[in-house]
């Protein structure tokens, strides 16, 4: 399996403080991985290098076959070489309707003029009902998003990033605030997705990930603690110092 | 594809045929043309009003669409207004020149005609040469042009570079403002080369013609109408589709747009210039009307009106901003122009004049903080309320 | 006063005194009364001159009498008299040379001497030589003054004479300095000369500048190719150059009748109008005369017949200037002299500049002391609270319109001012308070709508204040101690005004240090900015705290807004002045920290003197060119001077 993202030796200091310290994490191309770790572990802020938001002090982040460098491009243009991104809070545009937003999100040209000239395509329509469906929102479409519950918004929020067709996938903890019914769903879905792509889930919820059945990178203090199956990092002594404190 | 996009925004059309009807309704009733129960005034601050009518749909589409509080659409405004002025005055002025130099024994040579021009135009700020810009006045098609261009490059520039920095909400606001005061501060003196505080006047008169002043208000009313109108259509337009799904995203979360993969900043910068293009056109046709424009017009506080018009209208609604402009601005030289009565209150005499400001101040204040849907946001509700009750 | 100048009559009176024999004041006076009578500036000089030169001691007081126009005439004889009023309403004559009375008489048989200011001037520069020796130490002043204005060549040496038996040190000093001045304008010899401008060298005095000037001040000629050159010849000019363009070099040449005048637009317009005949002429219908080719070929069809004269051409101009040297030459022929003098003014120059530059520091400061105070309410309630209050601008101009009506029931204005500071900052404290109770904080977090809604509060107290004050502008008067300025030298000077000010930014500079970091009020703003819910919990009421918070920095608004007031007109729209810099000073300084602010102002009242002294006579071309500048600032440091870093920054 090839490597699709390799972040190696980075680090991040806000005024002093090491967010990150020389991290070094690497995914294939389609696998499925959870990251866990305690609060102020980095988690979000790897999340922020990996899609632009947030520029390295040091280290190197090559992505793709042709390890392209990611450090100094902009967000846009990261997310059009394939990275999603999906926030902690659902973030969809709420004062606008279901299919609206999936028609935004599908994987179209995205420079001004061709977004002023789009009509969507009946091919374009028949895909964004296709992913309505999997997410369990098919019969939503013109709702306006705003109405949606809770965990809709978060279902809303994947099909938005399937829409996108990335190669790889940054979910930011999915299943909060969801009923178990709902994690189910979500769990199932990212499992689906992981098939075709790489996918990153930062979690808390150990039971969620328990079940996402994956290999666990454990960050923290901004550097990976441990790596492996679920089972074998809560065996790890450090993993177990850090949770529950020394 | 137009008729399926009118099909499918019914109240675009009910706007062209309102306009339409009102238009036609002036015209009847003008001195120009109809029966003269209208004065040429009148007809003026009408024409006056559906200008800025534009610039608000132009005001709605920048900020209650993509969410910037542009404080500067009136800048660009004004400067399409210079643009046209510009050639109004000097085609004038030469008219008046060679007319006067008709009589001279010798005929005129161009070089003595431009020295004329430049004395008549530049004579009150005590110079006599015509300032390098002032190049293309004699030609319609380029200033024509440069109503739109000179505009949309002051957009695209600083937005370019305010939109590249990242510069977004209040900030963005501040810095707009700064800019609208530099340029006002700039238009100020005499060394702009656009005539400082004494600014480009007689712009009523159209060189050559020689209709008069009933007819030819009615004229810049049919043009103002029409501007409206493909105004309104474009901006509709503008909005219904995908570009206009990816600016109210940002308006609402413009990270997540970034995420998307749409470069935030050229939309911004898209949106930003093309509004900016939209004020200078109605600049053009507005300063005609008024016949004079000078920096006090740029001058900020005008900015902000154009906000609190849109605001009280109804922001990210395109009606919204033309109803809230039409009924402000209106309701604004009724109560300005003295023509009000004054009341008398606990035996104190309220004269409107001094008073309407604050009414409006504290009006505004109200709807922002009670209703900030505006005027709009209320119609739809009594609408809405009708419908359910129906149902 | 007078009874001193009675003393001193009776003294001279009772001295005998050679001269005083055989000619006395009234036959001097005599002897020029028609010049006198005549009374014009023009000719009264041999007079005066006259009288000073005789060497009478009574002279000083014939001056002073006719420069007061206290002298008269007798209708009878035509004597002079000093003249006073008396009680019954007649006129009682005193002889000059006796000092005794002569009788009394009414002003019927009298002619008063009324000497215009013309006369008076020249009187007074006469009468400077008897006043540097007086007792009075004023009269010696304003004698210095006198010269100052009018450094006489005649009076040189009576200036050396009074300097050693000068007394008083300052005006010993003074007088020291004048004849210094003097003797570079009119000393005997060159060496005298340049050794007296040597000793002032590099001086910074106006008066030394001023006298070098006239030294140094060149005229323009010119001299045919071969002619010998005059004297002290300052530079040689090429036409067509720099310093002399062709076009001034050629008149220059026809205004010494070296060469034949050019034929102007006009001239030749003329003759062509002149000419016209059957609507034609120089063979050219009058039709086609529409361009300045066309108008020349006519001419020169003149020319040919004879009608006009002939054009000169750029080849006659050529040749008329390489005939002949254009030279700019000293007034003053010593070769000596004038380079001691461009020296030594050279080096004052040098010393000027550096002046002039302290001088612009001390101006940019105050300046930035100013958008410091405008910004520091503002540094409270937007950096700190992160509300944005467009209204903040008219809180200013109440502050400002609280220190007028103070002015007008307390006239005292040390005590005004006093009073007026503490109750601005109450009177805007109690508006901030209301602002925020009724408006924003149903706003918090929407900070586009709490611009908009204060946009509307700035609009109505705009127009209100307006309504209660009307539209003209209101002055509010600074202290009597708080006129004039602290003059360094002659290049840097600093109001005191200024300085206070600067110390008032200071003083609040600490103010804002102390109450934030060292009060309970300031621990808890931070704490309920940083994490509302977490300050509640902790027993803090956020609302209280936002309250008062916004108070403090409305109110701080309101006492700056008096200390504007002082130096500039308080109107109903001064706040709109104010608004855009103070925020970009907040903005640009680095919202949230007070440090930054001041880094703001410093830089943007630096830059802003900065243009204007580089385009002194356009002060709204510099704040065009802040504002321009500040969008471009912002490009490579958005977040401002001292930015917070990291999460603490938000997004």
């Amino acid at each position: 399996m090839s490597t699709l993202l390799e972040v190696s030796g980075v680090t991040v200091s806000f005024d002093g403080f090491r967010a990150i310290n020389n991290l070094s994490f690497q995914i294939g191309e389609a696998e499925l991985r959870a990251v866990i770790g305690p609060n102020g572990a980095g988690k979000t802020t790897f999340m922020d290098i990996v899609t632009g938001k947030t520029r390295p002090d040091s280290g190197h982040v090559l992505y793709g076959e042709r390890s392209a460098s990611l450090i100094g491009m902009s967000e846009a243009k990261i997310a059009q070489a394939g990275i999603g991104r999906k926030f902690q809070k659902p973030t969809v545009f709420e004062d606008q309707t279901v299919q609206a937003n999936l028609l935004m999100a599908l994987r179209k040209p995205r420079g001004p003029l061709a977004v002023l000239l789009y009509r969507p395509s009946p091919a374009d329509l028949a895909r964004v009902a296709e992913l309505a469906d999997e997410i369990g929102l098919g019969d939503q479409l013109e709702r306006p998003s705003g109405e949606l519950s809770h965990g809709q918004k978060q279902w809303l929020e994947i099909g938005m990033l399937l829409a996108q067709d990335p190669r790889l996938l940054l979910v930011d903890e999915p299943a909060a605030g969801m009923t178990p019914a709902e994690r189910e769903k979500t769990t199932a879905i990212l499992v689906e997705a992981a098939r075709t792509r790489a996918v990153v889930v930062v979690e808390h919820d150990m039971e969620f990930v328990r079940r996402l059945n994956c290999k666990v990178t454990v960050l923290h203090e901004g550097a990976v603690l441990a790596e492996g199956s679920l089972d074998h990092v809560t065996r790890n002594q450090d993993v177990i110092d850090v949770y529950l404190g020394r | 594809m137009h008729r399926s996009f009118i099909a499918r925004h019914p109240s675009v059309l009910v706007f062209l045929a309102l306009l339409a009807l009102f238009t036609l309704a002036v015209t009847v009733l003008s001195e120009g043309f109809g029966v003269g129960v209208i004065s040429t005034s009148f007809v003026k601050t009408l024409g006056k009003t559906l200008c800025l009518c534009l610039v608000a749909v132009a005001m709605d589409l920048i900020w209650g669409y993509a969410g910037i509080l542009s404080l500067g659409h009136f800048a660009f405004f004004g400067l399409g207004g210079y643009m046209i002025g510009m050639w109004l005055m000097f085609e004038r002025t030469r008219h008046i020149v060679e007319g006067a130099l008709a009589d001279a024994a010798l005929p005129p040579t161009p070089e003595e005609i431009e020295a004329a021009i430049g004395n008549q135009v530049f004579g009150v700020v005590g110079s006599s040469d015509l300032p390098l810009i002032w190049s293309f006045a004699d030609s319609l098609a380029i200033q024509l042009a440069l109503v739109v261009l000179v505009p949309g490059l002051l957009a695209l520039v600083f937005g370019w570079l305010a939109f590249r920095a990242r510069v977004t909400g209040v900030y963005l606001s501040i810095l707009t403002q700064a800019m609208t005061l530099g340029l006002a501060l700039y238009l100020f003196q005499n060394a702009s080369g656009l005539r400082g505080n004494n600014g480009l006047s007689g712009l009523q008169n159209l060189p050559g013609v020689t209709a008069p002043q009933s007819e030819v208000s009615l004229w810049f009313f049919w043009a103002s109408a029409l501007a409206l109108a493909l105004g309104y259509l474009l901006s509709a337009w503008l909005v219904s589709g995908k570009f206009g799904s990816v600016i109210r995203g940002i308006r609402d979360n413009e990270a997540r747009v970034r995420f998307l993969g749409y470069s935030v900043e050229h939309y911004k910068l898209a949106i930003f210039t093309l509004t900016a293009c939209i004020a200078g056109i109605a600049g053009a046709l507005y300063y005609p009307q008024a016949g004079i424009i000078n920096p006090a017009e740029i001058a900020p506080i005008a900015s902000i009106y154009l906000a609190v018009w849109v605001a009280i209208g109804g922001r990210g609604r395109l009606y919204g901003a033309v109803i809230g402009t039409a009924f402000v601005s209106l309701l604004s030289s009724w109560f300005t122009g003295g023509q009000a009565p004054d009341l008398t209150v606990a035996g104190y005499r309220v004269a409107w004049v001094d008073w309407w400001l604050v009414l409006l101040g504290l009006s505004f204040v109200a709807v922002t903080l009670y209703a900030p849907r505006g005027i709009a946001g209320g119609l739809e509700r009594l609408a809405g309320r009708r419908k359910d009750t129906a149902s | 006063m007078k009874t001193l100048l009675m003393a001193m009559l009776c003294a001279l009176l009772t001295t005998p005194f050679a001269l005083a024999q055989t000619r006395n004041v009234q036959d001097i006076l005599q002897t020029q009364r028609a010049l006198i009578e005549e009374s014009s500036r023009r000719t009264i000089g041999p007079a005066i001159d006259a009288l000073a030169d005789s060497g009478l001691p009574a002279i000083p007081r014939v001056l002073e009498t006719w420069q007061a126009k206290e002298m008269w005439q007798r209708a009878a004889d035509g004597l002079f008299f000093a003249g006073e009023e008396t009680a019954d309403g007649l006129y009682r004559l005193i002889d000059f040379d006796t000092g005794a009375p002569v009788g009394t008489y009414p002003r019927s048989e009298l002619t008063q001497l009324k000497p215009n200011s013309g006369i008076r001037a020249l009187i007074a520069t006469a009468l400077v030589r008897f006043q540097l020796t007086d007792p009075d130490p004023a009269k010696r002043s304003a004698a210095l003054d006198s010269l100052g204005r009018d450094p006489e060549a005649g009076l040189l040496e009576p200036l050396r004479a009074s300097v050693a038996a000068e007394t008083d040190p300052a005006l010993r000093a003074r007088k020291e300095r004048m004849e210094r001045l003097m003797t570079i304008a009119h000393g005997a010899s060159p060496a005298e000369r340049i050794a007296a401008i040597e000793s002032l060298s590099g001086d910074l005095g106006v008066d030394f500048r001023a006298t070098l000037n006239p030294i140094l001040a060149t005229r323009r000629t010119v001299i045919g190719a071969t002619d010998p050159p005059p004297a002290n010849v300052a530079a040689t000019l090429s036409p067509g150059g720099e310093e002399l363009g062709v076009t001034a070099a050629y008149d220059l040449l026809v205004a010494e009748g070296r060469a034949p005048a050019l034929v102007t637009k006009e001239a030749r317009d003329a003759a062509l109008t002149a000419h016209i005949r059957d609507g034609e002429v120089g063979g050219l219908p009058v039709a086609a005369l529409s361009s300045e080719t066309a108008r020349d070929t006519a001419y020169d069809a003149l020319v040919v017949a004879g009608l006009a004269e002939p054009r000169v051409g750029p080849q006659d101009v050529a040749e008329a200037l390489a005939g002949h040297r254009f030279l700019d030459v000293y007034a003053d022929p010593d070769p000596d002299v004038t380079a001691a003098a461009a020296a030594a003014l050279g080096a004052s120059q040098t010393r000027v500049a550096v002046g002039q530059a302290v001088d612009l520091g001390l101006d940019a400061l105050s300046l930035a002391s100013i958008y410091f105070l405008a910004a520091i309410g503002l540094a409270i309630t937007f950096g700190v609270m992160g509300v944005i209050n467009m209204a903040h601008g008219e809180f200013i101009m109440m502050g400002a319109y609280t220190g007028f009506v103070v002015q007008q029931f307390v006239t005292n204005h040390t005590a005004s001012i006093l009073l007026a500071v503490p109750l601005a900052f109450a009177v805007t404290f109690a508006a901030g308070v209301a602002l925020e109770r009724l408006v924003i904080r149903w706003l918090y977090h929407r900070p586009l709508e709490t611009l908009l809604a204060t946009f509307g509060v700035s609009i109505a107290l705009q127009q209100l204040a307006k309504n209660i004050f009307g539209t003209q502008a209101r002055p509010l008067t600074a202290p009597g101690w708080l006129d004039g300025a602290w003059v360094i030298n002659d290049v840097v000077a600093i109001s005191y005004i200024r300085i206070a000010i600067f110390a008032l930014a200071l003083l609040f500079l600490g103010l804002f240090l102390f109450i934030m970091n060292r009060t309970r009020l300031g621990l808890e703003t931070r704490a309920v900015t940083q994490n509302p819910r977490m300050a509640a919990s902790m027993g803090i009421n956020p609302d209280r705290v936002n309250m008062l918070t916004f108070g403090l920095g409305s109110g701080i608004a309101g006492i700056a807004g008096v200390v504007i007031g002082l130096f500039a007109k308080v109107t109903s729209e001064m706040g709109g002045d104010y608004i855009v810099q103070s925020f970009m000073t907040v903005v640009v300084g680095g919202v949230g920290n007070i440090w930054g602010t001041l880094a703001g102002a410093t830089m943007i009242g630096g830059f802003q003197k900065g243009v204007e002294w580089l385009n002194p006579s356009n002060t709204l071309a510099a704040q065009t060119y802040m504002i321009v500048f500040i969008i471009i600032f912002i490009q490579f440091r958005p977040r401002g001077i001292i930015a917070l870093k990291g999460r603490a920054a938000g997004d």
